[in-house]
């Protein structure tokens, strides 16, 4: 059906990000407003959109009226507006914790902040609708570009990890960029049905293989899947707390969207799991970053390192689930896109918290006097923490339960070893928080308190800073227990409506 | 044998779901000792009488069952009351009673700190037991199995020193393995039947197995039940839980949890397996030999405690192996004496814990070598400990007798001596290590004059009750429970008709 709903989010957020600087001049204080009514429309527009292809079936717009193959289409199937609708559900969540945050964060840069945010996110939906394949490299430079923003406002080396990612990030986008120039020139279109018609006709071209093998490299950079994922926890522990909870949830997995869309739905799951074969390079090297990503979580000892690394692992919960190219591995991968969005985006909001409550979020100055403190930040992080580990109800462990499926149903018990043992790392280093949050008794206070932030909240019946910051990380961990018990439906609503063909 | 019949019953997710509305309650009351107390009574008043409610129907072979929704597509969070489920559940959640009303006595004769944690943990192990008593499917099982895992460490790092929080380190390590093995076991168990709904007699139906591959399954899923079922070499989490204060070493790990644990086991190998797989790939004498070890070895090492709370610990390890016996030797005997030992260990073992809580309250006496006259003082709390060591040293009249006769008798049934043996040379290795305990208790002088008498009522009524449980239980196995009714039944659905 042609619609022109698709094309509505980006355009939201880009109108956003242009009126912003504008509308601030005189006042900075209507940054946040806008932003806010932006995002919520952004949800608003998602829900309705998802709602409208779960009746009705896929939406289209086509560009200036122009058809495809020749203009540019904008596509709306159940997986893409449901990545659109978990990306912008987070964002939201995240920007309204985002007031309470920002002074402390990035003092006297808010008004860039909302504005990069809108214009992050503007790439990020428009990477997802879009069914033209160059046109996703211009969002993805967009995205990309405001990515290197985000991270570059921070603390003083957020520069040099963010110009590292810019590095790694453009050499990727470069990547990708070769990979459909290949690709167009063997097929002469750019449009994904377009392109998905006319591969099948020429079997064997090596151009094929090499665009294939660009796409892949450029995406897995993007996407941090190991060893492409040394940029990652620099950038995403010297940003700003309040740019590493959008970037984090985000970020990688609008890339490992884009691997999804572009190896089953524009390649086909025939050619890059039988003919030639890239998901297993996939899922090996996934299951290498499991493993590696976990144990490097485990010997930080700064929080936000340690959820970098983690997320370097959850990255490869993903991969792998691509890799093993079945439909229960595929079903656990868009799954896990939605769950590791809510676990990340919690964890990172109760790290700001904690560094807005004490100035600082080492590990080893944890202890007990902070579940006083920040209670139900902390009750949020052990629920986040428990989804990590993969406890049921929480969804974390539905993840686990179709990644285990899909390894056993290939026979790669390797795999399947691989998935459960890190559910054992994540008990490690997720315990040793808790065990100092919730047991370590804190050391003899000297009557005076070195850290000046540690006494504001003092006053406070509930020893949260504000609303706006403990709310947003409530509702975002606790839903991981609603994902979790209602993950079925999403599953056979969304996620089933469209495995992709030959799995 | 009639097939049940199934009826849709709100009852049993009344049963799990109501210690879990009672968390919240007992939080909100914390700054109120008596109304955090009132809730915990409560809601295991209400417990153990909707669960008594499903009793008839488990008798009469009308089994109740709920069905949330699905959880993963095909697979649906379901309970289910049979008979095994009932009777698990009965035990759980009728201690429960006795051990609030001995906690709220412990708790204040020890004005221990963080008591609605403690209290509020306690309720969701519960429902978590419940659950698992209840569950229709694997899939359930594991939910719940995994919830009593998280739910049962904030009890077992209570005290919060530096043992009992690296107690708490060991618990998770080898539960949450255990439970990712149990996981696995799940996942491939769904791909090879695609089913995951528990049936008396196996659930694989005509699914054919390489022998490599079921006895890795097999495996898996000893690892998944085995950990909290202490079996031999998984056990050595359970001394260090002693850690926990004594109502949770009372309840949890002589009942709820290890229980919960063998309650598996049985599970597993009468209703996933079935007897005649595990027959056929000899897994039985497997596991049996298994078991049969745990049992001497338990024993042999429970002599060597002095602490009180460590030796009962491993006189756990061993009888956990009783029922694990039972069901490995799959005869009709054998699982009836098994199932009865759920019982009766139950409420001998947890007599045994409540006195030694009591000794550690009043007296803060912890070893064996400081008891030396503490009968006299405390003449109820070590005639009782005296009647439950009794009983699980397999003397009449006392329960223990019961079911070791049922066990013995199943190992003649299956052809086998060497189990029989077994049981024989534990009853006296028990004996042995209990008889010195009553002897000092009784019959030797106190190097101090003890200053304190009894332990406040509310402790002692709930031990004296245990222990003429037990005993009653030991004169009519199918007292007012009708344990033995729902063990024959349970037997005879996993033997598939053949009722003795």
């Amino acid at each position: 059906m042609v619609h022109n709903s698709p094309a509505l989010v980006p355009l939201l957020f880009l109108a956003a990000a242009i009126s912003i600087p504008l509308l601030a001049i005189r006042n900075e204080k209507v940054a946040y407003p806008v932003t806010m009514v932006a995002s919520f429309g952004s949800v608003v527009i998602s829900s309705y959109n998802i709602l409208l292809v779960l009746r009705t079936g896929p939406l289209t717009y086509h560009f200036g009226g122009w058809f495809p193959p020749i203009g540019i289409e904008y596509v709306l199937d159940p997986l893409s507006s449901f990545v659109a609708l978990v990306v912008n559900v987070i964002a939201f969540f995240v920007l309204w914790h985002a007031s309470g945050i920002q002074e402390r964060e990035i003092p006297g840069k808010s008004v860039p902040y909302y504005a990069l945010a809108m214009l992050f996110l503007c790439g990020a939906n428009g990477i997802i609708v879009t069914g033209d394949l160059f046109n996703l490299y211009v969002f993805l430079e967009i995205f990309s570009l405001a990515g290197y923003g985000l991270i570059g406002i921070g603390e003083r080396q957020a520069p040099v990890a963010s110009f590292r990612y810019l590095i790694m990030g453009t050499v990727g986008a470069s990547f990708y960029l070769l990979g459909i120039g290949f690709l167009y020139i063997v097929t002469g279109s750019l449009n994904m049905a377009d392109v998905r018609n006319i591969l099948p006709h020429i079997p064997g071209n090596p151009a094929v293989a090499a665009a294939l093998s660009l796409i892949f490299l450029g995406m897995g950079i993007k996407m941090a899947i190991f060893p492409l994922h040394g940029w990652l926890p620099d950038a995403y522990t010297y940003a700003p707390s309040t740019s590493s909870a959008l970037i984090a949830p985000i970020g990688t997995k609008i890339a490992a969207y884009v691997l999804i869309r572009i190896l089953f739905f524009v390649f086909g799951v025939e050619l890059v799991s039988r003919s030639l074969p890239i998901t297993d390079l996939i899922a090996w090297l996934s299951a290498i970053g499991i493993l590696y990503g976990s144990v490097m979580a485990m010997a930080q000892n700064e929080m936000k390192r340690m959820l970098a690394y983690s997320s370097v692992a959850q990255i490869g919960y993903i991969g792998l689930g691509i890799g093993l190219a079945n439909p229960l591995g595929y079903i656990g991968a868009v799954l896990h896109i939605l769950n590791h969005a809510f676990m990340k985006g919690s964890l990172f909001l109760v790290a700001a918290n904690l560094r807005k409550k004490t100035g600082r979020s080492d590990i080893a100055n944890l202890d007990v006097s902070l579940r006083k403190k920040l209670p139900w930040s902390m009750a949020a992080f052990t629920v986040a923490a428990l989804s990590m580990i993969g406890l049921p109800p929480t969804a974390g462990f539905f993840s686990k339960w179709y990644l285990a499926l899909g390894a056993i149903d290939r026979g790669e018990w390797g795999f399947l070893a691989v998935i459960l043992v890190s559910s054992l790392l994540n008990a490690v280093y997720f315990f040793r928080i808790l065990e100092k949050v919730y047991l370590l008794p804190p050391p003899q206070t000297t009557g005076e308190d070195p850290l000046p932030e540690a006494r504001t909240g003092w006053g406070f019946p509930v020893g949260e800073e504000n609303y706006s910051l403990m709310i947003p990380v409530v509702i975002v961990s606790f839903s991981l227990l609603l994902i979790g018990l209602g993950n079925a439906n999403i599953v056979k609503e969304v996620i089933q409506r469209v495995i992709p063909l030959g799995m | 044998m009639t097939f049940p019949e199934m009826y849709s019953s709100a009852i049993p997710f009344y049963a799990v779901v109501v210690s879990l509305i009672a968390m919240p309650l007992i939080l909100l009351s914390s700054r109120h000792a008596t109304l955090r107390e009132f809730w915990t009574l409560a809601a295991s008043i209400v417990k153990f009488s909707l669960v008594f409610l499903l009793l008839p129907g488990a008798l009469a072979g009308r089994i109740a069952g709920f069905t949330f929704w699905e959880i993963s597509p095909g697979i649906a969070l379901a309970l289910q009351a049979d008979p095994f489920g009932v009777f698990f559940a009965l035990i759980a959640s009728g201690l429960w009673i006795l051990t609030s009303v001995y906690s709220i006595g412990y708790v204040r004769g020890l004005k221990e700190h963080k008591q609605t944690r403690y209290f509020a943990s306690f309720a969701v192990c519960l429902s978590a037991t419940i659950g698992i008593a209840f569950s229709a499917n694997l899939l359930t099982f594991v939910f719940f199995y995994e919830i009593l895992t998280i739910a049962t460490y904030p009890l077992v790092i209570h005290k919060e020193t530096k043992t009992a929080v690296a107690a708490g380190r060991k618990y998770l390590v080898y539960t949450l393995t255990a439970g990712i093995l149990l996981i696995a076991a799940t996942a491939w168990t769904y791909r090879i039947a695609g089913t995951l709904d528990f049936r008396a007699g196996g659930l694989f139906g005509d699914a054919s197995f390489s022998p490599a591959a079921i006895t890795g399954l097999f495996l898996l899923f000893l690892g998944g039940v085995g950990v909290k079922a202490a079996v031999m070499p998984l056990h050595s989490w359970l001394p260090a839980a002693m850690a926990a204060p004594t109502p949770v070493s009372a309840l949890l790990h002589a009942v709820a949890v290890v229980k919960s644990g063998v309650f598996g086991v049985v599970r597993v190998v009468g209703f996933v397996f079935g007897p005649a797989l595990m027959r056929q790939f000899d897994l039985n004498i497997f596991l049996a030999t298994v078991a049969g070890a745990t049992i001497i070895l338990a024993s042999l090492l429970a002599f060597r405690q002095d602490n009180l709370k460590h030796r009962l610990a491993y006189s756990t390890v061993g009888h956990l192996s009783y029922i694990v016996l039972g069901a490995a030797l799959i005869s009709p005997a054998s699982l009836v004496g098994g199932l009865l030992h759920i019982a009766n260990h139950a409420t001998m073992k947890i007599t045994l814990f409540f006195c030694a809580g009591a000794i550690y309250v009043r007296h803060h006496k912890e070893k064996i070598s400081e008891l030396n006259g503490i009968g006299r003082v405390m003449p109820w709390t070590m005639g009782a400990f005296t009647l439950a060591s009794i009983g699980l040293a397999g003397i009449p009249p006392v329960n223990g007798f019961i079911s070791k006769w049922q066990l013995g008798l199943g190992s003649l049934q299956a052809g086998e001596l060497l189990p029989l043996a077994v049981l024989v040379l534990s009853g006296i290795l028990n004996a042995g290590y209990f008889a010195p305990i009553i002897f000092r208790a009784f019959l030797k002088t106190p190097t101090v004059p003890y200053e304190q008498g009894e332990a406040s009522s509310a402790m002692v009524i709930p031990l004296v009750i245990t222990a003429v449980l037990s005993l009653l239980l030991g004169l009519d196995p199918d007292l007012f429970f009708h344990f033995h009714r729902l063990a024959v039944a349970v037997s005879g659905s996993i033997l598939g008709g053949i009722i003795q």
